[in-house]
């Protein structure tokens, strides 16, 4: 200790001289990425709540929205944050599905109303709504789940082209737990489902790696899960929140991968369903496809006794009679009907209602009647041509090809179609060719520009990879026959397909033609209902809608007559999960009139 | 000059038996109770010493936690893992990036989540900006236990600047909450480092003048010189941590013995006194202040300029960890700051234990260090060992 120590703290007289550090406006605007209050574009918002699923303080609640509509994909719900509960993590806004919250860099709020600070970002107008600085997610591919599935083994197109064998392998084990623990368990997929299975349920099952489990919750709502987890168009997929920054969860493959894993013999062990008491009331069903094996499974949980009438030699219906093997093979079919059957489901095969018994038998032997006969006449494009012995309907090939019928397979195919059935007869034809020729020649062209083909995106890649052409956006105008003998298809270019108004009226440029060389032509532009079987006198009294379709109640499929209940393709869809869901409504729609 | 000595001799009060304890007998009017804290303005934090005093010498000294208690580690053990880390942080409110730092790096140790490279420079910088900010408060700090406002404010002058770098590249001020488990949140922001080197020089030169104003003090020096002293025996019996180890002449610091993130691609040698009195405990973290800045420095030219700052980790709604138990330590600016984590296998931590630095600190080493101390000191010996009592109170 000196005397110096006595004079140097004096230099700190030195800053009396020096500017001030301090602010003079303290409320300064925050730095880019400040975590300020919320702002969420509602109308990017899909109401997920996955943001109050991360939240730790549970600051954030999903609540109703007026100025939101509930629809496929939307849950209507938008998040209100609570500023007495909030920490500013932002947690919320990186696990945000849709990148639609974000964070603003105001700091500064003051209200007399503590209920004020509860506030629904983006609905309740706030002055920070259009600040553009403040927190986001991350750039760069920062995300706290992943955003990508995992590969899914398939058939080299080599080893498929010649075969119908299965081409998607399905998941293993690792994979199918690495997808299912993608999920954010938002059930924005179980809204739009039109059976509305519990997806986000059974895919916690997989997590949880009790299949099991996953399999009974499966079947609350889909007797058909093995069909389903192949084929089903999968609408949850479409509107799957992880959808709009990666790629939406596979819940179709996640079902097949819990179906897959139970064995058939297992299944009543795991299913525990016991016996249920007869109630001694019969249920008719016409036709053993989607919606008909769904409304007899159900129907016999609810116990009662049922008997399909099935026109063809096996049930499955469109399912078995429309997918090609290689998509559904016909084992896994079985799987799924015979454990519907085995359930005490009487199935009359070979029987045709009209033919081998009188529809009002029907109504007479039994105490309500189901019928889900779908849609099962081709539809013709009826251009010149087109009635030729060279020109067939994908529809009856593809039944004959299921049935083990010899079909004609020419040299040089032409399809007319871009959906999903095109696809199938197109590809059939393609390992047909490869078979009987050793080399493909098929063309399928349809009236949408490729973009906009209903087929699924897949079915196109792999029909190229099986090297069948598709040629997308012509209008069919003639089917060239000369000396008897097809020649090809004369098409001209289709500039749009709908009008302004959405109605169906493609509009053509007839300058723009083009020539596919043919042997042989295939149409599939659609198909529809033969209810010719009903007869007329029943036909007068059924209400009908303004566009002549059989009027049904849209929750118990119950037609205008009381004991009749109509569904599957010739309602709605058409696809497998429209039949599951209008056929398990069906039975409950006959359960409500015959348990009064 | 012996009318400045305020150190006199107290040796024979209290009264000692054979056995050399203290006869402490209130009724004989001889003795003092009295509380320092709970709430009181020498005291850092919610916390109390219930001091005995013998005239304005203190005798006796029992500290009393428990004013505090939120139950932290019990609520992160009811939370998933990513939503523990912002409960962690609120442990230490003065330097809450340790908490990130260990908790994080203890879920990504137990469920073998490798982070990326950038992500440890990112986490390094931040480890070190927040020594720094708890550093440059808390050494003048020291000298306005004695009442010397001065320093302070100088102090939260320069945490302020820090703090506005926190603002910048992590969104905010006090509570970061910029590292996650699997990384961090994001790059440094353009045009940072260059900001940062202005505060830097800023810091740098308010350092020099804190020297001036408070290590060349005649009364800073002779309230703090040879007050409180830690004998050199107590440092492995207390197990005593970080600063107040090196001011004793124990070369402690988790960042050279048990390197982590990259602090062994960093030049530094911390510095290490011989004699533990509140003088050198605060000289000791002055040094610190200057060890960091150069550090930042490195950490900001050494540091890669871009790449993946988070590696892709399980969904964080089902993240589970295999079943499994870890300790991860790091050093604190107040010594070895460390979480113990057990997983069982589910989406939240079976038990998080924090070992806090002022938990060995601030009750049994302030416990035998007050005793012998002046009544008016009390609150400086608290800050010499850089008391935080919320870490005790998990």
């Amino acid at each position: 200790m000196s005397f110096k120590d006595v004079l140097i703290p004096f230099k700190a007289w030195g800053n009396f001289f020096k500017e001030p550090v301090t602010l003079k406006n303290p409320m300064r605007e925050a730095a880019p990425r400040y975590r300020g209050f919320h702002k969420n574009n509602v109308n990017e918002c899909i109401g997920c709540g996955t943001c109050e699923s991360i939240c730790e303080n549970e600051a954030i609640v999903m609540i109703p929205v007026d100025s939101v509509e509930t629809k496929n994909g939307d849950s209507g719900l938008r998040p209100m944050v609570d500023y007495g509960r909030c920490c500013w993590c932002g947690l919320c806004v990186d696990v945000c599905t849709t990148n639609s919250l974000s964070l603003s860099n105001e700091y500064t709020w003051v209200a007399e109303d503590p209920e004020e600070m509860k506030y629904i970002p983006g609905v309740d107008k706030k002055p920070w709504d259009e600040n553009e600085k403040g927190w986001k997610k991350p750039e760069g591919n920062f995300s706290y789940y992943p955003l990508e599935r995992p590969h899914m083994q398939e058939l080299h197109p080599e080893d498929r082209d010649h075969s119908f064998i299965e081409i998607v392998k399905g998941y293993s084990d690792e994979e199918a737990l690495l997808e299912a623990d993608r999920c954010v368990e938002c059930g924005i997929c179980t809204a739009t489902c039109p059976a509305h299975m519990g997806i986000p349920e059974y895919i916690k099952a997989i997590r949880n790696k009790d299949v099991e489990e996953g399999l009974r919750i499966m079947y609350e709502t889909n007797p058909l899960p093995e069909i389903c987890g192949r084929i089903c168009t999968h609408k949850c997929e479409t509107v799957c929140s992880l959808g709009h920054r990666g790629e939406p969860i596979s819940i179709r493959w996640l079902k097949r991968y819990i179906a897959d894993q139970v064995p058939t013999s297992k299944y009543a062990e795991v299913l525990r369903q016991d016996s249920v008491e007869q109630n001694g009331k019969k249920v008719a069903i016409v036709g053993a496809g989607p919606a008909g094996l769904s409304a007899a499974y159900y129907l016999r949980q609810l116990g009662y006794s049922v008997t399909i009438f099935e026109k063809l030699i096996a049930a499955g219906g469109m399912m078995r009679y429309g997918i090609p093997e290689y998509r559904l093979p016909y084992d896994q079919i079985d799987k799924d009907v015979d454990y519907i059957l085995a359930q005490g489901v009487d199935i009359k095969y070979n029987t045709e209602i009209g033919k081998d018994i009188a529809f009002e038998k029907l109504e007479q032997d039994f105490n309500a009647v189901y019928v889900a006969t779908g849609l099962h006449s081709g539809r013709s494009t009826r251009v010149p041509g087109s009635d030729h012995a060279m020109v067939f309907q994908a529809i009856d090939l593809l039944r004959k090809i299921t049935l083990g019928e010899p079909i004609e397979v020419a040299e040089k195919v032409v399809v007319i179609g871009g959906g999903n059935v095109a696809m199938d007869i197109t590809r059939s034809m393609a390992r047909l060719q490869k078979i009987k020729y050793g080399k493909v020649n098929v063309i399928a062209t349809a009236l949408e520009s490729e973009d906009k083909m209903p087929a699924d995106r897949e079915e196109i890649v792999e029909a190229r990879e099986e090297n069948a052409v598709i040629n997308p956006g012509w209008g069919p105008r003639e089917i060239v026959v000369e000396n008897n003998t097809v020649k090809g298809l004369k098409v001209v270019r289709c500039l749009s397909v709908f009008d302004e108004t959405g109605r169906f009226n493609p509009s053509f440029d007839e300058a723009d033609t083009n020539f596919f060389e043919a042997d042989m032509v295939v149409e599939s532009i659609g198909q529809g209902a033969d209810l010719g079987f009903i007869p007329a006198s029943y036909m007068e009294k059924l209400e009908k809608d303004p566009r002549g379709r059989i009027k049904v109640d849209p929750h118990t499929y119950q037609s205008s007559l009381e004991w009749l209940f109509m569904g599957g393709d010739i309602i709605e869809g058409p696809d497998v999960i429209h039949g599951v869901a209008n056929g398990h409504k069906a039975a409950k729609g006959i359960d409500l009139l015959l348990n009064k | 000059m012996s009318f400045l000595n305020l150190k006199a001799d107290r040796s024979k009060y209290p009264q000692r038996d054979a056995d050399g304890k203290m006869q402490i007998d209130l009724d004989s009017h001889k003795f003092v109770k009295l509380w320092q804290g709970p709430n009181h303005p020498g005291v850092t934090g919610n916390m109390s010493v219930e001091l005995t005093l013998a005239g304005d010498e203190i005798v006796e000294a029992k500290t009393h936690v428990g004013y505090l208690h939120r139950g932290f580690e019990k609520l992160i053990e009811r939370r998933l893992f990513i939503q523990g880390m912002q409960t962690s942080i609120r442990m230490c409110v003065a330097e809450p990036d340790s908490n990130e730092y260990v908790y994080c790096t203890a879920i990504e140790e137990l469920s073998n989540v490798e982070i990326p490279e950038m992500a440890k420079w990112i986490r390094t910088l931040i480890l070190e900006m927040a020594r720094l900010q708890s550093l440059v408060r808390v050494v003048p700090g020291q000298a306005g236990t004695f009442g010397l406002g001065l320093g302070v404010q100088w102090g939260v002058y320069m945490r302020e600047l820090i703090l506005d770098r926190f603002e910048e590249l992590t969104g905010g001020r006090v509570y970061h909450m910029f590292m996650t488990p699997g990384g961090v949140r994001g790059l440094l922001p353009d045009g940072f480092k260059t900001r940062m080197e202005e505060n830097l020089k800023e810091i740098e030169s308010f350092a020099h003048r804190i020297d001036d104003l408070i290590f060349n003090n005649v009364v800073f020096k002779k309230r703090a010189v040879d007050t409180a002293v830690i004998d050199p025996s107590w440092i492995d019996n207390y197990g005593i941590t970080g600063f107040v180890a090196r001011s004793a002449g124990f070369n402690r610091d988790v960042r050279k013995s048990f390197p982590y993130l990259i602090y062994d691609q960093l030049d530094f040698e911390p510095k290490v006194m011989e004699y533990s009195d509140i003088y050198n405990r605060a000289k000791v973290r002055w040094f610190d202040i200057l060890t960091t800045v150069d550090l930042i420095r490195q950490i900001m030219r050494k540091m890669p300029e871009k790449g993946d700052f988070k590696a892709q980790t399980p969904n964080v709604l089902h993240w589970t960890a295999p079943k499994g138990e870890t300790y991860v330590r790091s050093e604190s600016s107040r010594g070895e700051y460390g979480m113990y984590v057990v997983t069982d296998g589910t989406n939240k931590p079976r038990r998080v234990n924090l070992r806090g630095v002022s938990y060995t600190h601030a009750i049994c080493v302030l416990e035998d260090l007050l005793v012998g101390v002046n009544i008016a000191d009390v609150a400086a010996v608290m800050v010499s060992l850089q008391t935080c009592p919320p870490e005790i109170e998990r």
